[in-house]
């Protein structure tokens, strides 16, 4: 019974986020609504590590590389070619994720022998770091500055600018992209995953083409990236090189480690805990804010190390109940709640 | 006609020489034993055929088809399956899990993204843990089985692909008395359906169920013949007992 709740809280959880973000612009000022589309955006990339981290056990340090290089080329589709339509600028932005993910995934996984986690934690790390050098250094590029004064997005003969527009269409992308994350990690290639996760070695003598199988889902969380990239270059009105450099990289590692990995949620939590405890203290303590929020983090890794979404679901049940239950026999969350007890 | 053919494979570690030209035949429907003493590299080269190692010389076929250079995962799709001598199931995943997993690995990505095979592959699941006695552990998290259930365990998901060849290593290990035996009754009942060869050191156990037995011996095929010709062996008879 035990377990059986677990997901049910999830889903709960789920739910009451949902309910939270479609209602809450009615209670904000329009600042606020401009900064909760910033935090549902990067609540994208955060689920896109925690595809790569949580349920495939790919340590990307880069995820920012395709979130940037996303952002860059829609910002340069709206400058240099005059092009802003929703239709062809989203898709744009979640194409060059998906290929830039996966040109990093051949060189990083498809090789004859299974990559080392260090191996790929640091090679996604050089990738964001020589990208956001290169965008530094290219004129072409705004160099240090960016590219500025991006148009808005339209769409048909409509502007969509920040504001109430921009943030139901963020919602609207995080929902759906949430969705078909939740429905691949639940489905028998999410058996796959969990399977690649605890045990690659084991897998490839079952038949799997294990690099293969992280490839892909290293490229479709390239995709995700990207797609948080392009509707981050539009809100904002502008890109700059820490788009796609290491700092953003490591911290969306972070929002996905103190929210909790491998349950989705928890990524979407860990930002919505950090961003808003970073704003309201930032209010109240204008100079030592930085201080008293690493701390907090500090606090949370020291006794939550599975993250906040561990008081509603243990690190084991994650694997064992939350995912999978849907492929199993009827009886086994409640058999395996028991046994995890 | 030879199923697994392997000539003339050697394994270097540095210095030492695990196998020396190793001459391994494995007939279609045969369960073929693999002994010797500690050390003689019996492990070592059910490893190479496996591709968990690559011997450092020598050819490995099955099926006609040269594996030698071959991924574990390509030797997997080729009919080859292995049962580890160390225990190697999904703790966190449920027993259920665990044998849908290797069911399911050869299936194509789209029909693993939208579950397509899942009803279809259930009645199967079912069907291993029931051949392997674990039908009422079906929902429990493979880490809380017993040693032997592990071991069972291991024997289905090597199953599950109906390979064409079932590597065991050590099947027995940490199994009771009644246990080994169902064991064997089960490992002679398959010889129907795939060739396997089994690496075993309860001699008793190996002699009851193989056609064919192997002796290795510091890394050489000391002897290969039935069970009566090995039995009879003086060369076999002096290594076990002065080494074992």
């Amino acid at each position: 019974m035990l377990k059986a709740s677990a997901a049910t809280r999830v889903a709960v959880l789920e739910l009451a986020l949902l309910v939270v973000f479609a209602v809450l612009p009615a209670a904000l000022q329009e600042f606020r609504v401009v900064f909760v589309t910033r935090v549902m955006i990067l609540a994208l990339l955060a689920l896109s590590f925690d595809l790569v981290w949580g349920f495939a056990g790919i340590m990307s340090f880069g995820q920012a590389l395709f979130f940037g290089a996303a952002g860059y080329t829609v910002a340069l589709l709206a400058r240099d070619a005059g092009i802003t339509s929703i239709f062809v600028v989203l898709p744009a932005a979640l194409g060059v994720g998906l290929v830039l993910a996966f040109v990093v995934a051949a060189f990083l996984l498809l090789g004859r022998h299974p990559p080392s986690l260090t191996f790929v934690a640091l090679g996604t790390l050089t990738g964001s770091y020589a990208a956001d050098r290169l965008a530094r250094g290219w004129y072409y590029l705004g160099g240090q500055n960016g590219i500025p004064s991006i148009p808005p997005m339209t769409a048909g003969p409509l502007q969509i600018t920040e504001g109430l527009a921009y943030y139901y269409l963020a919602l609207a992308v995080l929902v759906a992209t949430y969705a078909a994350c939740r429905f691949l990690v639940r489905s028998q290639l999410g058996l796959a995953l969990a399977g690649v996760r605890i045990n690659e070695a084991r897998m490839a003598f079952f038949g799997y083409r294990v690099q293969s199988l992280k490839a892909i889902v290293f490229s479709v969380a390239g995709a995700i990236g990207g797609l948080a990239g392009g509707l981050y270059a539009f809100h904002e009105g502008f890109v700059w090189p820490n788009m796609l450099g290491v700092i953003l990289s490591t911290q969306i590692v972070l929002y996905a480690l103190f929210g909790g990995v491998g349950t989705l949620i928890g990524a979407v939590v860990g930002v919505v805990a950090i961003e808003i405890v970073s704003f309201v203290l930032a209010d109240a303590y204008p100079t030592i804010w930085p201080i008293i929020l690493g701390l907090l983090l500090l606090l949370v890794i020291l006794f939550r190390p599975g993250g906040l979404i561990s008081v509603l679901v243990p690190r084991r049940e994650r694997i064992a109940v939350l995912g999978l239950a849907r492929l199993g026999p009827p009886s086994a969350q409640a058999e395996a709640v028991d046994g995890a007890a | 006609m030879a199923l697994l053919e392997a000539h003339g494979v050697a394994k270097i570690f540095g210095q030492l020489a695990a196998l020396s030209d190793v001459d391994f035949v494995v007939e279609d429907g045969q369960l073929h034993g693999l002994i010797g003493p500690n050390g003689s590299g019996k492990s070592t080269l059910l490893k190479c055929i496996a591709g968990a190692e690559l011997p450092t010389r020598g050819r490995i076929q099955l099926g006609g088809r040269d594996i030698t250079a071959a991924t574990p995962s390509e030797r997997a799709r080729a009919g080859l399956s292995l049962k580890f001598q160390v225990t190697s199931v999904f703790p966190e995943l449920s027993v259920y899990h665990n044998v849908l997993l290797a069911l399911q690995a050869h299936d194509p990505l789209a029909s693993l993204t939208f579950s397509r095979t899942r009803d279809r592959l259930h009645g199967r699941v079912m069907e291993i843990l029931a051949e392997l006695r674990l039908r009422e552990r079906a929902p429990a998290p493979a880490g809380v089985l017993s040693h032997g259930e592990q071991q069972w365990l291991e024997i289905a998901m090597a199953l599950a692909s109906r390979p064409r060849l079932l590597l065991l290593d050590e099947p027995t290990g940490g199994m009771s008395v009644e246990e080994r035996r169902a064991t064997g009754q089960l490992l002679v009942g398959l010889k129907r359906s795939c060739s396997m060869v089994v690496v075993e050191h309860d001699l008793d156990f190996i002699r009851e169920i193989c056609d064919v037995l192997t002796v290795l011996d510091q890394g050489r095929v000391l002897e290969t013949g039935t069970v009566e010709q090995i039995q009879k062996s003086r060369k076999v008879q002096e290594v076990y007992l002065t080494r074992v």
